[in-house]
């Protein structure tokens, strides 16, 4: 059916799109979970969404600037694992699934993690790292990637992300 | 599918205001999408408008924020400062093209 708007019309529904945020929790530090996070807070700014990304736990490894460009993909434990667990298991395996991961996106022009920080720190979203699993892996801000410049409690992520949608991962 | 007074014309567009024949569009109805979005469009917009346009030419469909930045040189940051309200669906929307398939 066809209806005639006039071009005010779409201003509506972009203020409400403004004022949608999203907040995604990245609680892994796989190659596997750290994308899915990544580019769902990417995909949330690109439509003009806030979006906000709290790092805890083994999820610290995405933004620790040591770790970020040697994230493995995680296999084992993983029922869609291409191969049985009983090879996956084998010295070497894990890498080779790393490796064969990381090629496959580099073909389709995805960026590798720490590109991926740095263009949601340009997009604008934030990015907190949580402080007791900093405390409990020793890490201070300085380790970080310089697109987190805070910790943060987990009390103070709630506090920031009202009404947002929430993910975690 | 509706049709939306924009510039003075009639134009055909899907539910999310994307046109949806690039060939209506015209430089004039680019600066009316842009501006009900809070945008007056300078001369970098338009330098990503054409390679929206022109990417949608060749490949058949518009480019994704990466396509553009990569493509144009200008950085995300400054994409973000071009169209804050979302990069992603707004060049796109006001090079009268359709909304971008990609994730990134």
């Amino acid at each position: 059916m066809n209806t005639t708007m006039e071009a005010d019309v779409l201003s509506p529904v972009e203020a409400n799109e403004t004022s949608r945020k999203v907040a995604i929790i990245c609680s892994k530090g796989s190659l596997d979970m750290a994308y899915p996070g990544l580019i769902m807070a990417n995909a949330a700014r690109m439509m003009g969404l806030e979006a906000m990304v709290f790092f805890t736990f083994w999820g610290l490894d995405i933004i620790n600037d040591k770790k970020v460009d040697h994230l493995h993909a995680g296999m084992l434990g993983n029922p869609s694992s291409p191969m049985p667990h009983s090879v996956m298991g084998l010295p070497g395996m894990e890498a080779l699934a790393t490796g064969m991961m990381k090629k496959k996106m580099e073909k389709l022009d995805i960026p590798d993690v720490r590109e991926m920080l740095e263009i949601l720190g340009d997009a604008g979203a934030e990015l907190y790292a949580c402080q007791l699993a900093m405390e409990m892996f020793g890490l201070e801000v300085s380790d970080l990637v310089p697109q987190v410049t805070e910790s943060i409690t987990a009390m103070d992520f709630w506090e920031k992300a009202e009404g947002a949608q929430v993910v975690f991962i | 599918m509706s049709t939306m007074l924009l510039a003075g014309s009639p134009i055909e567009v899907d539910a999310e205001g994307f046109l949806l024949n690039p060939d209506q569009w015209t430089p004039e109805i680019a600066a009316e999408i842009a501006a009900g979005s809070g945008i007056t469009l300078s001369e970098k917009h338009w330098q990503v408008i054409d390679f929206c346009r022109r990417t949608n030419a060749d490949k058949g469909a518009p480019p994704t924020v990466r396509g553009i930045t990569k493509g144009t040189g200008i950085s995300t940051k400054e994409m973000y400062q071009l169209f804050p309200k979302g990069p992603g669906i707004l060049a796109s929307r006001i090079a009268g093209l359709s909304k971008p398939k990609g994730c990134i």
